[in-house]
């Protein structure tokens, strides 16, 4: 399990257990985590699971691809140097502990 | 009668009042409920579902799960715990048999009864049945639902031979997940080309051939008209597809993607108008001022008076939040341009707007570069976006539709033309 920190937009902080492989996007919505919509199931194709990954792990997560990148330029709440789509960052042992924030708004 | 409620001006449902319930516990059914809650409502919200499981995304099924890139808990869209803590009761793994109107009354497969103060109705569709011989037969199968998809793994296993009726999007993503997977794989396709009904020429052929080069075989104008069982001691396990001119394609794996019927029955039997659906207006009320209906058991009557039918999680989530809304006596139409995606091998197929009644397409950059867009026109008007492998144009695309602006023909043909300018 991989311990990951979510916060959501008012602030409030929820840690979960995710199992590695997972993504951030389908652990938060299974536990029901507020902040993220994630119309399209997880395949990178809505822009509505943004995140702001915290400063302190944003360099251990693995590059955005290219079509990530893309999808990036069009979330609706404020792009960030640290922005990602949580659907495709998986949990892995080397992310345990890592915080991420929830933007205001997703669509 | 209190047509005042009809014209959807007053609220049916007061803060704290209730219950709510919600038939079908699909994406839709989540949506009404979730919104109930974040619009402040704070009465009881009542699930009823008929699949024995939390409410699950459902595109991975035909895509990451079924090529086990996903477990089946990685697309639960919210365990039972979660929905615990928003207050939403999940009945799962029964039916609804009727409602009674007259006294907003449920009666439940298993006899419960279950009384409403607010309905809504997201019954989902099915997989429209193939109408031939033999369509009963083992290893038969449509795939919709997390227990179809269940089946279809497991057969997959030791299937080498698979043959898919229907070149939709469905029966596509299947073809490449079997593809990927070494099997032998047989596309036959009713019509002229692929996906015929919703893309255009180019886009049909991008995908011929995309398929034939992950050795994919595609039958065009291949008419089925018998499935046909193994003879001797298996007469019930499938062993080849007949078509109408006589052509038998030996399968032991056959996965049936015709289209989608809406599950409306419910509602007709209950009086509520349908016409290829719950006939639902832009803010997701039925002819009935307390119940609601969204997503795919719906058919949307637009302005100009004609019904348009969407299937797709855009349309359930969008048509979602404006039921939980016309509960709540608010108008949240549902207005913007629609969008679907397929992941077919590593290429993603994104569309935008409604290309039916077009008049002009217009491609813009290469399609043997596995990147390009087809941009449709009607009366030299931009009505939907067709884009293979190029996100940010979709996604441009999407601000442009839902704006209303367009841009010309020649302007989406020329590579030079920054498209966000039109967006603008």
């Amino acid at each position: 399990m991989v311990m990951v920190t979510y916060i959501e937009p008012n602030g409030s902080e929820q840690n979960i257990d995710v199992p590695e492989g997972w993504s951030l996007m389908q652990a938060a919505m299974s536990n029901g985590v507020d902040g993220i919509e994630a119309e399209c199931g997880g395949s990178c194709a809505c822009a509505t699971c943004h995140c702001y990954v915290d400063e302190a792990w944003a360099a251990r997560v693995p590059a955005a691809a290219e079509n990530e990148l893309a999808m990036l330029d069009n979330v609706a709440a404020e792009r960030r140097p640290t922005s990602r789509l949580s659907c495709q960052i998986k949990a892995t042992a080397d992310l345990d502990g890592i915080v991420v924030r929830l933007p205001t708004s997703q669509s | 009668m209190d047509t005042s409620r009809i014209a959807g001006s007053a609220s049916v449902m007061q803060p704290g009042e209730g219950p709510i319930v919600i038939v079908g516990a699909g994406q839709s059914g989540l949506q009404v409920a979730e919104s109930l809650r974040s619009e402040g409502y704070a009465g009881q919200i009542l699930m009823v579902g008929d699949e024995p499981c939390p409410p699950y995304h459902r595109p991975p099924l035909s895509k990451a799960y079924l090529a086990g890139e996903a477990s089946e808990a990685q697309l639960t869209i919210r365990a039972p715990e979660a929905l615990t803590k928003k207050r939403i009761e999940l009945i799962a793994g029964v039916g609804v048999q009727s409602i009674d109107r007259a006294n907003t009354l449920l009666t439940l497969g298993d006899g419960r009864k279950l009384a409403y103060a607010g309905l809504a109705l997201a019954t989902g569709s099915r997989a429209r049945p193939l109408p031939v011989p033999g369509a009963g037969l083992a290893n038969v199968f449509a795939l919709r639902t997390l227990a179809d998809t269940r089946r279809i793994a497991a057969a997959l296993e030791t299937a080498q031979r698979v043959v898919v009726i229907g070149g939709g999007f469905i029966g596509l993503e299947f073809a490449a997940v079997a593809a990927k997977q070494g099997k032998t794989v047989t596309v036959l396709e009713a019509a002229e080309r692929l996906m015929a009904r919703v893309v255009a020429p180019p886009v049909s052929d991008f995908y011929a051939g995309l398929h034939g080069s992950h050795g994919v075989a595609i039958e065009l104008g291949a008419q089925v008209s018998a499935l046909v069982g193994k003879a001797g001691e298996q007469q019930d396990v499938v062993a080849a597809v007949r078509t109408t001119d006589g052509r038998e394609f030996a399968a032991d794996l056959v996965i049936v993607g015709i289209g989608i019927l809406p599950n409306s029955e419910l509602a007709e039997a209950a009086g509520l108008a349908c016409e290829r659906g719950i006939v639902v207006d832009a803010c997701s009320r039925t002819s009935d001022p307390r119940i609601v209906a969204s997503g795919d058991c719906t058919a949307r009557r637009l302005a100009d008076g004609s019904l348009l039918r969407l299937e797709s999680v855009q349309n359930a989530v969008e048509q979602g939040k404006s039921a939980a809304a016309a509960l709540l006596g608010t108008d949240r139409p549902f207005t913007a341009a629609p969008w679907f995606w397929s992941d077919q091998y590593e290429v993603k197929l994104q569309m935008v707007g409604l290309s039916a009644g077009y008049d002009t397409v217009v491609s813009r950059g290469a399609a043997e570069d596995h990147r390009f867009s087809v941009f449709y026109f009607r009366d030299e008007r931009l009505i939907a976006i067709d884009s293979i492998n190029q996100p940010q144009v979709h996604m441009t695309g999407r601000k442009l539709l839902d704006k209303g602006n367009s841009l010309s023909p020649a302007q989406a043909a020329d590579p030079a033309f920054d498209l966000a300018t039109a967006a603008v």
